[in-house]
């Protein structure tokens, strides 16, 4: 029997890892978007209105908080065509604070107060949300539409002049990484049952970025082991007390410096097939 | 020539203007099916300018660009690669971390909306699947499919783009500078590449500065200089125009 303590650990390691895959997604056609905590903040509270004040069944109440911050992930998408790097980071991590700062004026929601009332959900039920997303992303890496993101990623230009509408690539991949992380805010929800704007502020949104960025940014399974370690290894290293984080700081620098690419990369993964294959 | 046959390509008084200086200045051209016309010129004469023009980079300050007698003046650039223009860049341009198998296959046609891109490739296109098979072999390309394109040599690097620009089954193809910067024997394999890429039914207009690959390839010239088009006409009409000779040699006075 797992204890409660590991269970709460994976529980946030499922939900760290579908808004990592929400920031995978995005990365995938070049654009850094800071502001996916934001998507998880109106999943989470869409959810949890649907939920508590409408009746409705849990998965039922996901899907549809999906399906309306993916069309704002779509509208979020189009004013950020025309940014790129750093200002498209800038931008959207103002996006990601103003729907912070909406919730903490949202007094019908409990504004500063915050939000309560959501049913405990299971380790299972998170976990299945979160292997279902992982493994349609593992799939749709393999498909037409991945290779257009990851040639709209390296060269825009380029990519238009075979034919490939850079433009529905981008806002599309923004839409289905705001489904993604606003799953993640509806389990959060109805993992801790109480939520609050500071849930959902810009340190989240970094968390993000993090586990892509450590566990390799380049192929859909980085975000799993990424989730892992930024959970996992602080824990392991309660034995230097305050010092952990310091500590887990320069493990994450030394790693950039090592292998900036991330634990993962796509070269493992061939290297794998090819043996595979021979 | 034999009546007036429908020309693959149009491009008719194209002047493009970039602040006050006119880098176009009423550039008429045509393609016809099967033809390899070249655009030649010193630097800054407005070729690669030309190009940016006719695949929709560019919109022209006037002008009007024909495909099959369809105007594409300034429509998106996606538009007009799936309307039947591919082209490849001077300065090679493939995608950073893709292997060449990769760029064949996102390069293949294929419609907007469906499922089929969703899954993968190898599945729900085998058609696409098959295609891209064909190309890769009639590039000699199989080799080096895995390899990551940018890792490779030049000259094979060269051979990619083209591959990819004629995965997207373009009924005109754009070469900016296909032999820049290769040696004598890797020119000529690109040179008799494009006559079978003619041969089996691609228009082709190419740009280049080496006036004998030019001359040994092409059906028809355009000669520009500074943005205006200075004379035009079969290589061995070129060859002896004095007004080229001018300017590929300077100006005597």
């Amino acid at each position: 029997m797992m204890s409660t303590y590991y269970a709460g650990l994976l529980a946030d390691v499922g939900i760290l890892l579908l808004g990592a895959l929400s920031v995978y997604i995005i990365l995938a056609t070049g654009q850094l978007s800071l502001g996916n905590a934001g998507f998880m903040g109106i999943g989470a509270y869409l959810t949890s209105y649907l939920t508590v004040t409408m009746g409705v069944p849990l998965t039922l109440a996901l899907v549809i908080a999906a399906a309306a911050s993916g069309a704002i992930g779509v509208i979020i998408g189009f004013p950020a065509l025309r940014l790129r790097g750093i200002y498209l980071a800038m931008a959207t991590l103002g996006f990601g604070e103003m729907v912070r700062s909406f919730f903490l004026n949202f007094d019908a929601m409990g504004g500063a107060g915050g939000f309560h009332g959501m049913r405990h959900v299971s380790l299972g039920y998170i976990w299945t949300w979160a292997a279902a997303i992982l493994l349609l992303v593992a799939i749709l890496e393999h498909s037409q539409i991945w290779l257009e993101l990851r040639a709209v990623r390296d060269d825009e230009t380029a990519a238009a002049l075979v034919g490939l509408d850079t433009t529905t690539i981008k806002v599309g991949a923004f839409g289905f990484a705001a489904a993604v992380a606003a799953i993640a805010g509806g389990l959060f929800a109805h993992h801790h049952v109480y939520i609050e704007p500071g849930n959902f502020s810009f340190e989240r949104s970094i968390d993000f970025v993090l586990a892509v960025i450590l566990g390799g940014s380049t192929v859909g399974a980085g975000a799993l082991v990424g989730a892992l370690l930024l959970v996992m290894l602080p824990e392991h290293l309660r034995f230097l007390a305050d010092w952990r984080f310091a500590v887990f700081g320069g493990l994450l620098i030394a790693m950039l410096l090592v292998r900036r690419q991330g634990i993962l990369d796509r070269s493992l993964f061939r290297f794998f097939e090819f043996r595979r294959s021979a | 020539m034999t009546g007036k046959q429908q020309p693959r390509l149009e491009a008719a008084g194209i002047t493009k203007m970039f602040g006050g200086i006119r880098a176009l200045n009423d550039i008429s051209l045509e393609v016809l099916p099967k033809q390899i016309v070249g655009i030649i010129g010193p630097n800054g004469a407005g070729k690669t300018t030309t190009f940016n023009v006719i695949t929709g980079a560019y919109r022209p300050s006037t002008g009007e660009v024909r495909l099959d007698g369809k105007a594409v003046t300034a429509e998106p650039s996606h538009l007009i690669a799936r309307a039947g223009i591919s082209r490849t860049f001077q300065n090679i341009r493939l995608f950073g971390d893709m292997t060449v198998w990769e760029h064949l296959l996102v390069a293949q046609p294929h419609s907007d909306f469906t499922l089929r891109r969703l899954l993968p490739t190898r599945w729900a296109d085998p058609q696409a699947f098959r295609r891209a098979e064909e190309i890769l072999e009639f590039l000699k390309l199989a080799d080096v499919k895995d390899r990551i394109a940018r890792s490779l040599p030049y000259g094979i690097q060269r051979r990619v783009e083209i591959a990819r620009a004629i995965s997207a089954r373009p009924k005109l193809l754009l070469l900016d500078e296909p032999v820049a910067g290769m040696n004598h024997d890797e020119a000529d394999d690109i040179r008799r590449l494009i006559l079978t890429l003619r041969d089996s039914g691609l228009s082709i207009l190419l740009i280049d500065h080496d006036m004998a690959f030019v001359m040994n390839l092409c059906d028809y010239l355009y000669v520009l200089d500074f943005g205006v088009m200075i004379a035009q006409g079969r290589p061995d009409q070129i060859r002896s125009n004095p007004v080229v000779l001018d300017a590929y040699l300077g100006h005597a006075t």
